[in-house]
């Protein structure tokens, strides 16, 4: 069976104009090959500037990569040229979010609700910034690391029981995955010790994991506790140590607050 | 095939600050090839890093994220690096704490590669 990128691909070379570009961009972002997504995407809006489909590929694909603001400046182009289009409303809805923003995000989400009144995923994601913005009125502070760009929904504390704390972990397409990630990492920061111990390494400081799509750092900011920092691939390998520290300070003057 | 992941592993050990390194099975935990091993034994650390591998690879997944392809556990005496290979294989090095991380790093993209 002939994969349909290849199908695609050799359909644009034949024809640049074609618009087949919004499959092949889409289809290269699911499998997480973003520069050659991001390239067709550049070209096919570069191509049709007054598209709005194109535009909403374009800021897809920059939102997977972690880069919130061309995202957003993508997205409101889209809107402009389609004002009704639900995927810009709810992807600009999703920045909103993942910045700490949830009046913002509360709007675009009501907004793409109204479009699509049927839509389950809109429902769930509005009563998650509703409930958000519950927590942010209480005044207790539910997420240490709110409204530092880019930790949002990228930072996570957790109980040694793989219970969450604080914080939260989204998916690329910004599903709330933080629960299932805690559970897995029940027990965690045991292995580690014990890893350390047995290897005559000392103390074990930190998990550092490199993907291609994502890095993430796991550290023990305070006993029974793991901090999950997740960051775009293309942060420099060094300065995860130095963002853990800083999340760290963070998630131990929150436990404190909460004592 | 024993001469290039006996050389594979050889070269990563020649990294400074490498004590050991091994060639394990992720599914199980085996050692399948080992340079090196100053003072550690190589079973354990190849069930460990199995295990730390298994998990987070799974973490990785429900997290929506492609799999990971190196992990280093950095403690205060040295620390431990995996590298994940796609043939099921997993390159793995103990370092001490003044080792050139950014080399093993490197060293073991390489190696795990070249394994793939």
């Amino acid at each position: 069976m002939t994969d349909p990128i290849e199908t695609w691909t050799a359909e644009l070379s034949a024809d640049p104009d074609s618009l087949v570009f919004l499959q092949l961009g889409e289809a290269l972002r699911r499998r997480r090959l973003l520069d050659g997504a991001l390239a067709v995407a550049r070209g096919g809006a570069q191509r049709y500037p007054e598209l709005a489909d194109a535009h909403d590929l374009l800021a897809r694909i920059l939102s997977d990569r972690g880069e919130g603001d061309a995202a957003f400046d993508a997205w409101t182009m889209a809107l402009r040229l389609k004002p009704e289009m639900v995927g810009a409303l709810k992807g600009i809805g999703f920045l909103c979010y993942r910045m700490g923003d949830f009046v913002h995000a509360l709007r675009q989400l009501e907004a793409a609700a109204a479009l699509v009144p049927d839509d389950p995923t809109i429902g769930v994601a509005i009563a998650r910034v509703k409930a958000r913005l519950e927590e942010q009125a209480s005044g207790l502070p539910a997420d240490p690391f709110l409204g530092t760009e880019g930790w949002h929904g990228a930072t996570m504390l957790l109980d040694a029981r793989g219970r969450r704390l604080a914080g939260s972990l989204l998916s690329p397409d910004g599903d709330d995955r933080s629960d299932a990630i805690a559970a897995q990492l029940t027990g965690v920061s045991r292995e580690a010790s014990r890893a350390a111990i047995l290897l005559d390494l000392g103390y074990w400081q930190s998990i550092q994991v490199e993907g291609r799509s994502a890095q993430l750092v796991l550290t023990e900011p305070a006993k029974e506790t793991v901090l999950v920092i997740q960051r775009p691939a293309d942060t420099p390998v060094g300065r995860l140590p130095l963002i853990a520290d800083r999340a760290g300070a963070m998630a131990r003057r929150w436990l404190e607050r909460m004592a | 095939m024993r001469q290039f992941l006996t050389e594979t592993l050889d070269q990563l050990t020649r990294a400074d600050g490498v004590r050991g390194a091994l060639l394990v099975a992720a599914e199980d935990g085996l050692v399948i090839a080992e340079a090196a091993m100053d003072g550690v034994e190589a079973a354990p650390v190849a069930a460990l890093a199995a295990s730390l591998a298994g998990r987070l690879l799974k973490v990785a997944e429900t997290a929506g994220q492609a799999p990971p392809a190196l992990i280093h556990l950095e403690a205060t005496e040295g620390g431990l690096f995996i590298a994940i290979g796609e043939s099921g294989l997993l390159l793995v090095a103990v370092t001490t704490a003044d080792a050139n991380a950014g080399e093993v790093r490197l060293a073991l993209l390489d190696g795990a590669g070249r394994l793939s």
